[in-house]
C-alpha cells in the first residue's frame, strides 16, 4: 500500500521538555490506523503538528512524498489532511446547514465569492443535503448548533470534516463524552467513513480502538512505542506494562 | 431512528432565508426615501444621520461580523473626509460622486495597511491599536498645518454639483438626497456580502478561528479583506461629511467620533446591519432633543442609556437585540417549514 501521510524524525520540544520525540509515522492509503497511549503521550501534541498548528523543533511532515512542514493550517486543509476536536470546536451560531455549506463553498475554492447569495448554487446544497443525510442531522438542519444535542453536535464534528473531503482524516476521540444511549450512532458514523480515506484514530476507548483498526501504534512519553496489529499490540508485554492494570481486550 | 430526508429544495430556501427580505426592511427604506418629500426642514439633521448610519454600518461590518472591535474608526472616516475636501479645494477631481468613490479608495488603502495590526491579539489590544492609528493620524493631520489647516481646519471649500447637475444648498436638500442615495446603494452591497459564502465565512472566523483554518479558511486573508472593505465604507462616511459641509477639520479624527460610534451600533445591534442605522437615528435625534433640553449635559442621558442596554445585553454588548432577531428568525423559519410542508 502506499503511504499517503509521513512524519520523518518528528522532534517538538517546549522550553526544553520533549513532547514528541523523534516520531517517523506512516499513514497507507485507507488506512484504519488507531493512536494510544497514556495521558500526556504527546498525543495531541503530533495532531497539532501533522496539522500545522504548531511547527516542529525538527523533522519533516511529508503528504504523498512532498514536503508540507512549513506549510499552514489551511493550506494542508486545502491539501486533504483534515482533524476533528476532542472537544467540540463548532460555529455555535451557525447551524448545521450553514456549517456544512460554509464547508463545502470554502472546500470548492468558492468562500471569497461575496456577490453570490449563500444557496444559489443547487449542486453544492445537493452535496450538503447528502452528507447531512449521511451523518443523520436532517432533523436539526435549522437550529443553532449551540442548542443541539451534545450526540448530534459530535456528529456534526465528523460530518464538517468529511464536507472538506480528507484524504487524511485525524479523528480525535469522537465518541469523547456522549452518552451510552447515543454512542452507537457516532461509533456507526465513524464505521462507515469512505473507504479511500486514511483515517488516524485518537482513542482511549479500547473496545472502538480495537474493533475500529487494523493497525495501532501506541506512543508513550512521546516516542512511538510500539506499533503493530492489534493482535501483536495486545499482546506485547511493553505495552501491557505501560497500560499497567488495564485490561486492553476482553478476553 | 433515522431521520427523515429533505429536499434540496427546501434545504436551498433554509440557506437563503438570512438573505430573504422583510417587509420591515422595505418599510425601512420607503420611509427614509419618502423623508426628502415630507421632512424637508429637517434635511440637515437627516443628513447627519445617513453618513453617521453609513459609517456604523462600517464598524458593524468588522465587529457584527467578523467581531473585531475597534476604538479608532475614525481614522478611516477622518482620512476619506480630508481626501474629498482636498480633492475639493484644489480642483483636483471636482465631480463629488468621483471624489467619493476616489476617498473611499484612499481609505480603503489605509485600511488594508492597518489591518495587519489587528489580525493578532485579544479584543483589549485591538482596541489600543486602533485608538493609537487614530491618534497618529490626528497629530499627522495637526503637524502638516499647510495641508490641512492644521487646528482651523480646512477652509475655503467648494463642492461642486453632484453630476455637474445637483446643486448643495444650505438646507440640506442635496445634500440628504445625496448621502442617502450613497448609504442605500452602499447598504445594497454590504447586505449582499454579509448573505454570501464570504460572509458566512466571516461569520465563522468571528464564532471559532480555530474551526475555520481547520476548514480551510485563510482567517487572516479574511480578515484583511472584511476590515479593508469597511475602512473604504467609513472612508465615504467621512467624504460625505465633507461634501455635505464643504469643511474638515482635525475633529474628524477625534477620540470622541470613534468612541461615540461604538455608542451608536450598540444602541442599535450589532450584526444584523440595520442596527448602525437605527442607532444613528436614535442617537442623533436624542442628541438634537437632549441637547435643546439640557445643553450640557446631554451626555448624561446617552450614558445612562448606554449603561441600560448593556445591562440587559449582559453577556455580549455588542447584540442586546439578539434575543429579538432569533424570535423573528425562528418565526420566519417556521413559516418556510410550513409551506415546504404543503409543498410535500
Amino acid at each position: 500500500m502506499a503511504v499517503v501521510l509521513e512524519t520523518i524524525s518528528l522532534v517538538k520540544q517546549f522550553n526544553g521538555v520533549i513532547a514528541s520525540d523523534n516520531v517517523s509515522l506512516q499513514i497507507e492509503k485507507g488506512a484504519r490506523q488507531a493512536l494510544i497511549g497514556p495521558n500526556g503521550a504527546g498525543k495531541t501534541t503530533l495532531i497539532n503538528l501533522l496539522t500545522g498548528v504548531s511547527r516542529p523543533t525538527s523533522g519533516s511532515i511529508l503528504l504523498d512524498g512532498e514536503d508540507i512542514t512549513d506549510l499552514s493550517t489551511h493550506k494542508r486543509v486545502r491539501l486533504g489532511i483534515v482533524r476533528t476536536f476532542q472537544i467540540n470546536q463548532l460555529f455555535s451560531d451557525l447551524t448545521p446547514l450553514e456549517t456544512i455549506g460554509l464547508a463545502v463553498s470554502e472546500r470548492r475554492g468558492q468562500g471569497l465569492d461575496w456577490w453570490r447569495i449563500v444557496g444559489s448554487r443547487p449542486d453544492l446544497v445537493a452535496e450538503v443535503v447528502e452528507i447531512l443525510e449521511r451523518f443523520h442531522l436532517t432533523d436539526v438542519i435549522d437550529k443553532r448548533t449551540a442548542v443541539l444535542p451534545y450526540g448530534k453536535q459530535r456528529l456534526l464534528e465528523i460530518a464538517v470534516a468529511i464536507a472538506c473531503r480528507p484524504r487524511v482524516l485525524l479523528l480525535d476521540e469522537p465518541a469523547a463524552g456522549v452518552p451510552e444511549e447515543e454512542r452507537h450512532e457516532i461509533l456507526a458514523a465513524v464505521a462507515a467513513l469512505p473507504s479511500d480515506v486514511s483515517v488516524l484514530l485518537i482513542e482511549h476507548d479500547m473496545d472502538i480502538v480495537f474493533s475500529f483498526a487494523d493497525r495501532i501504534s501506541v506512543l508513550v512519553n512521546g516516542a512511538l512505542f510500539v506499533e503493530g496489529t492489534p493482535e501483536e499490540v495486545a499482546h506485547d508485554a511493553r505495552v501491557k506494562a505501560v497500560y499497567l492494570g488495564e485490561e486492553l481486550v476482553d478476553a | 431512528m433515522t431521520p427523515p430526508p429533505i429536499a434540496v429544495r427546501t434545504a436551498t430556501e433554509w440557506l437563503s432565508a438570512r438573505a430573504r427580505w422583510h417587509p420591515l426592511e422595505i418599510v425601512f427604506w420607503f420611509a427614509a426615501f419618502a423623508a426628502i418629500y415630507l421632512f424637508p426642514a429637517r434635511h440637515l439633521i437627516l443628513t447627519e444621520i445617513a453618513w453617521l448610519g453609513l459609517f456604523a454600518l462600517s464598524l458593524d461590518l468588522i465587529l457584527g461580523y467578523a467581531g473585531i472591535i475597534s476604538l479608532g474608526h475614525a481614522a478611516f472616516f477622518g482620512f476619506g473626509a480630508y481626501t474629498a475636501a482636498l480633492l475639493a479645494k484644489h480642483e483636483i477631481i471636482e465631480e463629488p460622486v468621483l471624489a467619493l468613490l476616489i476617498s473611499g479608495c484612499a481609505a480603503m488603502a489605509l485600511g488594508f495597511v492597518t489591518s495587519f495590526l489587528v489580525l493578532r491579539g485579544s479584543d483589549l489590544t485591538r482596541l489600543m491599536v486602533t485608538l493609537g492609528v487614530a491618534l497618529v493620524l490626528r497629530e499627522l493631520a495637526n503637524r502638516y498645518g499647510w495641508l490641512t489647516g492644521g487646528a482651523d481646519g480646512l477652509q475655503g471649500v467648494s463642492i461642486k454639483p453632484v453630476l455637474g447637475v445637483f446643486r448643495f444648498d444650505m438646507f440640506g436638500h442635496t445634500g440628504y438626497t445625496y448621502s442617502l442615495t450613497v448609504l442605500f446603494i452602499l447598504f445594497l452591497v454590504a447586505r449582499r456580502l454579509v448573505n454570501s459564502p464570504f460572509g458566512l465565512s466571516l461569520l465563522s472566523v468571528k464564532s471559532n478561528p480555530l474551526r475555520s483554518s481547520a476548514i480551510g479558511i485563510s482567517v487572516d486573508a479574511r480578515l484583511v479583506a472584511i476590515y479593508t472593505v469597511a475602512a473604504g465604507y467609513a472612508g465615504i462616511a467621512g467624504a460625505l461629511l465633507a461634501q455635505t459641509t464643504a469643511f474638515a477639520s482635525l475633529e474628524v479624527f477625534s477620540f470622541d467620533r470613534s468612541a461615540d460610534l461604538l455608542l451608536v451600533l450598540i444602541i442599535g445591534g450589532a450584526g444584523y446591519l440595520y442596527g448602525g442605522l437605527i442607532g444613528a437615528i436614535i442617537f442623533k435625534f436624542m442628541q438634537d432633543y437632549l441637547s435643546a433640553l439640557t445643553p450640557q449635559y446631554w451626555p448624561f442621558w446617552i450614558g445612562l442609556a448606554l449603561v441600560v442596554i448593556v445591562l440587559v445585553g449582559r453577556d455580549r454588548i455588542t447584540s442586546w437585540t439578539t434575543p429579538i432577531r432569533l424570535m423573528a428568525a425562528r418565526l420566519n423559519w417556521r413559516a418556510l417549514a410550513r409551506r415546504s410542508a404543503e409543498r410535500l
